[in-house]
C-alpha cells in the first residue's frame, strides 16, 4: 500500500451547489490552481496546491458541486466517479472535505450519509458559519461530529477564517493514516433516499437549534424580484444596463486593442522583407488573433455582470423568471445564461451551456447560440445600415438606422426560439427534463472572488483563442493569400488566391440572392470573424485603410450595391455560420463533428433562403 | 409503486389534499405523500426517476412547505419553500407531491 506521508495527499472537495465550496477552494488554494478539462469530458477540472505548515504539500481538487452522488449531468458523473476513484486518468482522492452551507445542512447531511458510505476519510467543513451564527443559529459541533462520524471545522471561507484548522484536520487524518473503509455506496432508490432524509432529520433535531433571527432578507428581495411583473421588468432593465455597460465600458479597450494589433502588424510589416512569412505574420497571426481578442474587453464585463448576479443568486432567479418564455421553445430555463453571454461572443456562450444537465438541452442551446447577435456582427451591420438605410426619423421619435439595428436583433433572438422549437420537434419528440433548482439565499459577492473568476474566465477564453481559433485563423489566411497575384496583376491580391477563386466559383449560386463576385470573396475571409468580411469588402474594393476612413466604403458601396443587395447582405449575417471560431467550439464542446457540420447546413440553409426572400421583395418593391 | 393503503389513506383525506402543482401562492401547509405516477413520458426522464430528484431536493413525506411565487405566464414556474430551502419547481413536475394544507 502506498504510503501517505511519503507523498502529495490529495484532497477532494465535494458538496452542494451555493455551498461556498468554490470560495472555500480559492481560500485554500490562492493563487496556486490550475483550470483544465477532464480527460475526455468537457468538465471543468480545477486543482490547487497547499503547502501546509509543517512543510507538506497537499494536492485539492475542487469538483463539480451536485445533490447527491446518483450523478445526473456530466459534471455529476464526474463528482461520483472522482469520488469512488473511478474516474479514468485521475488518482483517486485520498481524504474527501465535504463542504456545507451552514445554514442550510438538511440537503447537505443526506450527501453526507451517502459519501460516508464510500468509506473514505473526510471533514465536514460548515462553510459560511458567520452567517449562522449572525442568525442565531445553534449547532452542536460535538454531537453533530459524533453523529455523522468525522471530524468538523467552521469556516468562513469569503474572510479566510477557519481555514488553517481545515488543513490541520485534513493533515491530521493524514498523518494519522486513517484508511478508507469498504466502499458501500449503492445507487440508493427511493425507499432508501426517505431513509436516508429520516436519518438526516434525526440527526439535524439533535443538534441544531433553529435559527432566532431566520434570513428575511432573501424573502422581502424575492417578494420584489420574482414578482411576475415587477419581477420581469427588473430582469429586463438589468439586460438593457448589462448592454449598455457591454459596450460603452468595453469601447476604449476594445479600440485600443484593435490599434495595438493593426500597429503591431504594421510594425512587423515595416521591419520584416515582405514575403509569405511576413504575410503568415501579419495577415495571419496578428490579424487573426487581434480579430478575436478585440472581443476580449466586451466579454470580461459581460462576465462581470454575470459573475455577480450569480454570485448574489440572482441567476437562478433569472431562469425562474425565464423558465416560461423560453420553455414554450423548448430551451431550459438554464439556456438563459449561455443565451445571453452570446450576445458579446457565442465561444463564451457556448462553453457556458456547460451549466445545463440534460444533454439534450445542452445540444438545443448550443445549436440556437450563435444566431444571437454577437458583438461581431456590428461593424458589418453599422457599415451596410451606414451605406443603405436613410438616416430619417420614424414617427418622430425613433431613427430608421437604429429601428433596422434593432429588427436586426430581434430576428436573431426570434429565429433562435423558432429553431428550437423545430429541434424539440423534430429530434427529440421527448419532453423536457424536470426543472428542479435551488433559489439560494442572497449573499452579498465577494469582490476578491469576483476578480478571480473573472480572471479565470479571462483566461479561458485567451487559452480557446489560442487552441482552437488560432488553427481556423491559419487556414483562412492560406485560402485567402495562395496561390499570390501574378507579376504584373492589376487586380487585388485575394482575387487569385484560392479564397478568390472559391468566391468565384460560388458567384452563380448567390446570384439570386444579389452577390456579386466581390462579395462572395469578402464571405470567405469573414469565415475567420464576421467582421473581417468589412475589412476585406474593402481590400476587394481597393478602398484601402477602411478604418482610416469608415465612410469611403459605404459610399463605394452605395456605387456598387443596390438596395436591395445590402438588406439581403444584411439578411444573411443575421444568420450565416460566418465564424471557424463557433464551428472548432462547438465541436470541442460536443465531442463529434456531427454537430457543427448540422450547425453550418442549418445556419447556411437559413441564410440562403432569408437573403434570397429579401432580395426578391425589395425587387419587386424596386429597389433592385 | 404505490400501495393500495396508501392511496386509500389519500382518498380519505378531505379536500384539503392537494397536488402541490394546483396549489396558489401563499398556501401552507406539509407534505403528505410524493408518488410515481402522473404522466409517465412526459418529464424526459421516467416517473421514479422524477420522485428519486424531487426526493433528492427535500420534497419528502413530512416537509413543511410553503408556496412562495409563481411565473407571469400561466402562473408558471412555481417557487416553493420547503423547510429552510427555496426551491423552483414546474408544476408538471409537482403533480404527484401531495400536500395537506394547514386549516385556515
Amino acid at each position: 500500500m502506498n504510503d501517505l506521508s511519503m507523498r502529495t495527499a490529495r484532497i477532494a472537495l465535494v458538496g452542494n451547489p451555493n455551498s461556498g465550496k468554490t470560495a472555500l477552494f480559492n481560500a485554500l488554494t490562492g493563487s496556486r490552481q490550475k483550470v483544465a478539462n477532464y480527460a475526455g469530458v468537457t468538465v471543468e477540472r480545477k486543482e490547487g496546491q497547499i503547502a501546509t505548515p509543517s512543510g507538506r504539500t497537499l494536492s485539492v481538487i475542487d469538483l463539480p458541486g451536485t445533490y447527491s452522488l446518483r450523478a445526473r449531468s456530466p459534471d455529476e458523473v464526474v463528482t461520483r466517479d472522482a469520488v469512488l476513484g473511478k474516474l479514468s486518468g485521475e488518482q483517486p482522492p485520498d481524504i474527501l472535505v465535504c463542504v456545507a452551507d451552514a445554514t442550510n445542512l438538511r440537503l447537505v447531511l443526506r450527501l453526507i450519509l451517502e459519501l460516508k458510505a464510500v468509506g473514505r476519510p473526510m471533514v465536514l467543513a460548515l462553510n459560511m458559519y458567520d452567517i449562522a451564527q449572525r442568525q442565531g443559529l445553534r449547532i452542536d459541533l460535538q454531537g453533530l461530529a459524533r453523529d455523522i462520524g468525522c471530524p468538523i471545522v467552521t469556516t468562513v471561507a469569503t474572510r479566510k477564517r477557519g481555514i488553517d484548522d481545515l488543513v490541520s484536520q485534513a493533515e491530521d487524518l493524514i498523518t494519522n493514516g486513517a484508511l478508507s473503509a469498504e466502499n458501500t455506496w449503492r445507487e440508493p432508490d427511493a425507499g432508501q433516499i426517505r431513509d436516508a432524509h429520516r436519518r438526516a432529520q434525526q440527526i439535524l433535531k439533535a443538534n441544531v437549534r433553529a435559527p432566532e433571527r431566520p434570513d428575511t432578507f432573501t424573502g422581502k428581495v424575492d417578494g420584489i424580484l420574482l414578482h411576475p411583473v415587477a419581477g420581469l421588468l427588473i430582469l429586463l432593465t438589468l439586460l438593457f444596463v448589462m448592454f449598455q455597460a457591454v459596450f460603452t465600458w468595453s469601447k476604449a479597450a476594445g479600440d485600443a486593442l484593435g490599434d495595438g494589433f493593426t500597429a503591431l502588424g504594421a510594425f512587423v510589416a515595416a521591419h520584416m522583407p515582405g514575403g509569405i512569412l511576413t504575410s503568415f505574420l501579419t495577415d495571419g497571426v496578428i490579424s487573426g488573433v487581434g480579430s478575436v481578442l478585440v472581443f476580449l474587453p466586451q466579454i470580461l464585463v459581460l462576465f462581470f455582470f454575470i459573475i455577480l448576479l450569480e454570485d448574489f443568486g440572482y441567476m437562478a432567479r433569472a431562469a425562474f423568471l425565464m423558465d416560461r418564455i423560453m420553455g414554450g421553445a423548448g430551451l431550459h430555463g438554464r439556456a438563459f445564461i449561455p443565451l445571453l453571454s452570446s450576445f458579446a461572443c457565442a465561444i463564451p456562450g457556448i462553453m457556458s451551456t456547460r451549466v445545463i444537465d440534460n444533454k439534450r438541452d445542452r445540444l438545443t442551446t448550443i445549436m440556437v447560440a450563435p444566431l444571437m447577435t454577437c458583438s461581431a456582427r456590428i461593424p458589418v451591420y453599422t457599415l451596410i445600415i451606414s451605406a443603405f438605410i436613410p438616416n430619417r426619423s420614424v414617427a418622430g421619435v425613433l431613427s430608421l438606422p437604429g429601428l433596422v439595428m434593432f429588427g436586426l436583433y430581434a430576428s436573431g433572438i426570434l429565429s433562435a426560439l423558432g429553431v428550437s422549437f423545430i429541434m424539440r420537434r423534430l429530434l427529440w419528440r421527448g419532453a423536457v427534463e424536470p426543472f428542479l433548482m435551488e433559489l439560494p439565499a442572497y449573499k452579498l459577492p465577494d469582490p476578491l472572488n469576483v476578480v478571480r473568476s473573472l480572471y479565470l474566465r479571462g483566461k479561458i477564453f485567451i487559452t480557446r483563442a489560442g487552441t482552437i481559433i488560432f488553427p481556423m485563423m491559419i487556414l483562412v489566411w492560406f485560402l485567402s493569400s495562395f496561390p499570390g497575384a501574378p507579376a504584373g496583376a492589376s487586380d487585388p491580391a485575394i482575387n487569385y488566391s484560392l479564397a478568390g477563386r472559391i468566391g468565384h466559383l460560388l458567384q452563380p449560386v448567390f446570384a439570386p440572392i444579389g452577390f456579386n463576385w466581390q462579395m462572395t470573396v469578402a464571405l470567405i475571409p469573414g469565415f475567420a470573424a464576421r467582421e473581417v468580411a468589412v475589412a476585406t469588402l474593402g481590400t476587394v474594393y481597393a478602398i484601402g485603410n477602411t478604418d482610416a476612413a469608415p465612410g469611403a466604403l459605404a459610399t463605394t458601396l452605395q456605387h456598387h450595391w443596390s438596395i436591395a443587395t445590402g438588406l439581403a447582405f444584411l439578411a444573411w449575417y443575421v444568420f450565416a455560420p460566418q465564424c471557424a471560431s463557433t464551428i472548432g467550439v462547438v465541436k470541442r464542446e460536443t465531442n463529434s463533428w456531427l454537430w457543427p457540420a448540422i450547425m453550418l447546413v442549418y445556419m447556411t440553409t437559413l441564410a440562403y433562403f432569408a437573403a434570397l426572400i429579401v432580395y426578391q421583395v425589395a425587387r419587386v418593391f424596386g429597389l433592385g | 409503486m404505490v400501495s393500495q393503503a396508501a392511496n386509500r389513506k389519500v382518498a380519505l383525506v378531505d379536500q384539503r389534499t392537494v397536488r402541490l402543482s394546483a396549489a396558489k401562492p401563499g398556501d401552507v401547509g406539509v407534505i403528505v405523500e410524493v408518488r410515481a405516477e402522473s404522466h409517465p413520458g412526459d418529464h424526459g426522464v421516467g416517473v421514479d426517476e422524477l420522485q428519486r430528484r424531487l426526493l433528492e431536493f427535500g420534497f419528502v413525506e413530512g416537509a413543511r412547505i410553503e408556496v412562495l411565487h409563481e411565473g407571469a405566464i400561466w402562473r408558471d414556474p412555481i417557487a416553493v419553500r420547503l423547510d429552510d430551502m427555496r426551491i423552483g419547481l414546474r408544476r408538471r413536475d409537482a403533480e404527484d407531491v401531495w400536500i395537506l394544507l394547514d386549516a385556515k
